[in-house]
């Protein structure tokens, strides 16, 4: 390829440890292995730094901010076990030693976000989830009355109607566009392709001023929880369709093959082969695209305004959204809004996470994998 | 927010087009149906884009006609006054953005580095998990953690910069100014938003790297940090320049979070100051005027939403072009 830049060994200057004077002086370099005196000088150079960094900031000076402190630790930290690597070792181990305390921090602080945002949501949003909260609507809440007071029923239902829509429109155009990428193929299929990448690059908001472009302006509809559906439609249908089409393409050759040696049309192998093998990648494909767009919120805004009484039709007036119940709420003045904010945000919380390991529960199947109960019907019918 | 898949980035590249032997076979009617509906749907979609595109041009065009060229040097927003235009937004846009980037990308890298040849294995599979859950938390959410949270965790931060760092220019700030809803705020939090789809790409092109010759490294007496300088980041320089690029895309798109922490300005000196209060955004622009704008506020807005989607369509099309690009070397051999 002449684009390539891999680098050649040969020429390349690879960082190595310092040959070995004598055969009998080799010592190995351990890659998993944990070496005691290492991790000895890195908590030795951590609590260095602590001592080193508590010096400089009260003792010596009455500046310090906490996040300043951190940085500052983290530095001395890191020269510390550069210095002791360079002592105890040679430069190149100690500059892998850098290297390797260097992305293991990094990795830590990938996982901070995410238990930063659970456990304050969590923490914010626990006292006011009641029983009613999914029961009540907005309707009789005054601005005065207590955050366990009411609920946020019109939201849950307006929220599962509008992803409900959505998935019915792009579900099956998802797979229908997935299988043409991957079954059928032809000269428009890397077009296709191309496209569905862009699609899921669409920012939200766009996506909602289309619907009200075409659907509101143009085609005289009104704004209501259909107009929100569309919407989270056209955000769903490129997940859905490049999902599914990663699982099509881990159905083996041979069991299509198979099937068209055996004399099975293109449609019935597809039918009858290719999709039944990858079902649970499917479904996979599908609670994904649901996890992505039931928390959108700028879609909403610009389709259907939220309400604070139950709508139970979709397609009669303005509709309320769990998103945003959350985010109006959230803007409002009066302690209480913000509480039920948290709380609707906590239950949104709540919702992405069960869908999420559904879905790696469901993909993480093999294909062809066959569950309990169809196994029991397989026999009662006696194939298996 | 989005839901990660790395292949989505990185699709439209399979490197080799298997050539598929196609018997000569008779089509039954029921396949033709099936050929038929399927085509149906991929054009469909094609429709579907050129549709979007095409209904924010109609609905835009009295507010582009009117405005003219002059649509991309204001910076004011007041399309009943007669004044209005996207300078100032779109600085705001590319400030966030970058702001983002610039957290995102190193940590990105960082921890992509990890996953592939840092971490132990049993850690490996729950990191990768985390990284697409963080993927699926909605916008909204990292909004309100933004603003609740991280906020008053952050602004002692600027005001330390802005004091000790302040000669360098754009970092000071004016005395008296405040340093909450600023735009360093909002790109700190949307740098969060894009890590995951960052990561993603990153990791699975670092994971593409040629194990041949990570292991002959290794075999001739190479660190791990040797391997990762000299093999891995050498074949994965393409795809990180593609997975910022996505992260990119990603960043300038985003509307909630970014509305909810900004406090909107449309004055271009304070935007070129990060650190101080006041921000925008196209997206955020238009949730924030929507609901209050007369029939050609609203055809102005649809102005700015479609010079959003041009752009991100733009950046989003050279990203991925870039990580093809990157991967097309990945069945190297020893």
């Amino acid at each position: 390829m002449p684009n390539l830049t891999t680098p050649d060994i040969a020429t390349t200057n690879i960082e190595m440890t310092a040959v070995p004077d004598l055969i009998e002086t080799e010592q190995r370099i351990g890659l998993r292995s944990i070496d005691p005196t290492a991790v000895f000088a890195v908590v030795g150079a951590a609590f260095g730094a602590m001592a080193f960094v508590w010096l400089l900031f009260t003792q010596f000076t009455a500046a310090g901010t906490n996040i300043g402190m951190f940085v500052v630790w983290y530095l001395v930290f890191i020269t510390m076990i550069w210095v002791i690597g360079r002592e105890q070792y040679d430069p190149v181990r100690a500059r892998d030693l850098v290297a390797r305390v260097v992305f293991w921090s990094a990795g830590l602080i990938i996982v901070v976000p995410m238990i930063a945002i659970a456990t304050y949501t969590i923490a914010k949003g626990v006292t006011a989830l009641t029983p009613n909260f999914f029961f009540q609507d907005q309707s009789r809440v005054g601005p005065l009355s207590p955050a366990r007071v009411g609920g946020a029923s019109q939201a849950i239902v307006g929220t599962l109607e509008q992803v409900a829509i959505a998935a019915i429109i792009s579900v099956p155009l998802g797979i229908l566009v997935a299988i043409y990428l991957n079954e059928v193929g032809g000269r428009l299929a890397r077009v296709v392709r191309t496209i569905v990448d862009a699609m899921s690059a669409i920012p939200s908001i766009v996506a909602g001023l289309f619907i009200f472009a075409s659907f509101i302006l143009a085609f005289g509809g009104q704004l209501s929880g259909f107009a929100a559906g569309l919407a989270l439609a056209v955000l769903m249908l490129p997940t859905v369709t490049r999902t599914t089409e990663v699982v099509l393409r881990l159905v083996p050759g041979g069991l299509r093959e198979a099937g068209l040696a055996l004399g099975a049309t293109e449609w019935s192998t597809t039918r009858h082969v290719v999709l039944p093998t990858a079902r649970s990648g499917i479904v996979t494909a599908v609670i994904l695209g649901v996890a992505r767009v039931i928390g959108e919120t700028a879609p909403l805004l610009l389709t259907t305004l939220g309400a604070v009484s139950m709508n139970w039709s979709p397609f009669e007036g303005k509709q309320s959204a769990l998103p945003l119940y959350v985010y109006r709420l959230f803007q409002l003045p009066q302690e209480v809004a913000i509480q039920r904010a948290w709380t609707g945000a906590l239950v949104l919380l709540i919702l992405v996470f069960v869908l999420f390991v559904t879905a790696r529960i469901i993909g993480g199947r093999g294909p062809g994998h066959i569950s309990r109960f169809r196994r029991a019907r397989l026999a009662r019918e006696g194939l298996a | 927010m989005q839901v990660i898949d790395p292949s989505i980035a990185l699709e439209g590249t399979t490197p080799i087009e298997e050539e598929r032997v196609r018997p000569v076979t008779r089509r039954t009617g029921a396949d033709r149906a099936f050929r038929l509906t399927t085509f149906g749907a991929g054009t469909l979609t094609l429709v579907l884009m050129g549709v979007i595109g095409l209904f924010l041009l109609v609905r835009s065009w009295s507010a582009i006609s009117a405005a003219g060229l002059s649509f991309f040097t204001t910076s004011a927003w007041q399309p009943d006054g007669g004044a209005f235009g996207i300078a100032a937004v779109l600085l705001g846009t590319f400030l966030i953005a970058f702001v983002a980037l610039g957290f995102a990308v190193p940590l990105a890298a960082g921890g992509a580095l990890f996953i592939t040849d840092y971490a132990p294995s049993k850690i490996k599979t729950p990191l990768v998990w985390l990284v697409d859950l963080l993927a699926a938390v909605p916008s909204l959410i990292y909004g309100l953690w933004g603003r609740a949270y991280l906020q008053p965790k952050i602004i002692p931060i600027s005001e330390w910069i802005s004091t000790h760092l302040g000669f360098i220019p754009f970092l000071k700030a004016k005395p008296g100014a405040g340093f909450a809803a600023s735009t360093f705020i909002a790109g700190v939090v949307v740098a969060l938003m894009v890590l995951p789809i960052c990561t993603a790409v990153m990791r699975e092109v670092f994971s593409q790297a040629p194990a041949g010759e990570k292991e002959g490294a290794l075999a001739l007496g190479g660190t791990r940090w040797g391997v990762v300088r000299d093999v891995v980041l050498p074949f994965g320089r393409g795809g990180m320049v593609g997975a910022s690029m996505l992260g990119l895309g990603r960043a300038l798109g985003e509307t909630i979070a970014v509305t909810l922490i900004i406090s909107p300005t449309f004055d271009i000196t304070r935007l070129t100051h990060p650190l101080e209060t006041g921000g925008n955004s196209i997206a955020s622009l238009i949730a924030l005027r929507f609901s209050e704008s007369s029939s050609f506020g609203i055809s102005a807005l649809m102005a700015a939403g479609l010079a959003l989607f041009v752009i991100t369509l733009l950046v989003n099309a050279v990203a991925s072009l870039v990580v093809s690009r990157s991967r097309s070397g990945a069945s190297t051999e020893i």
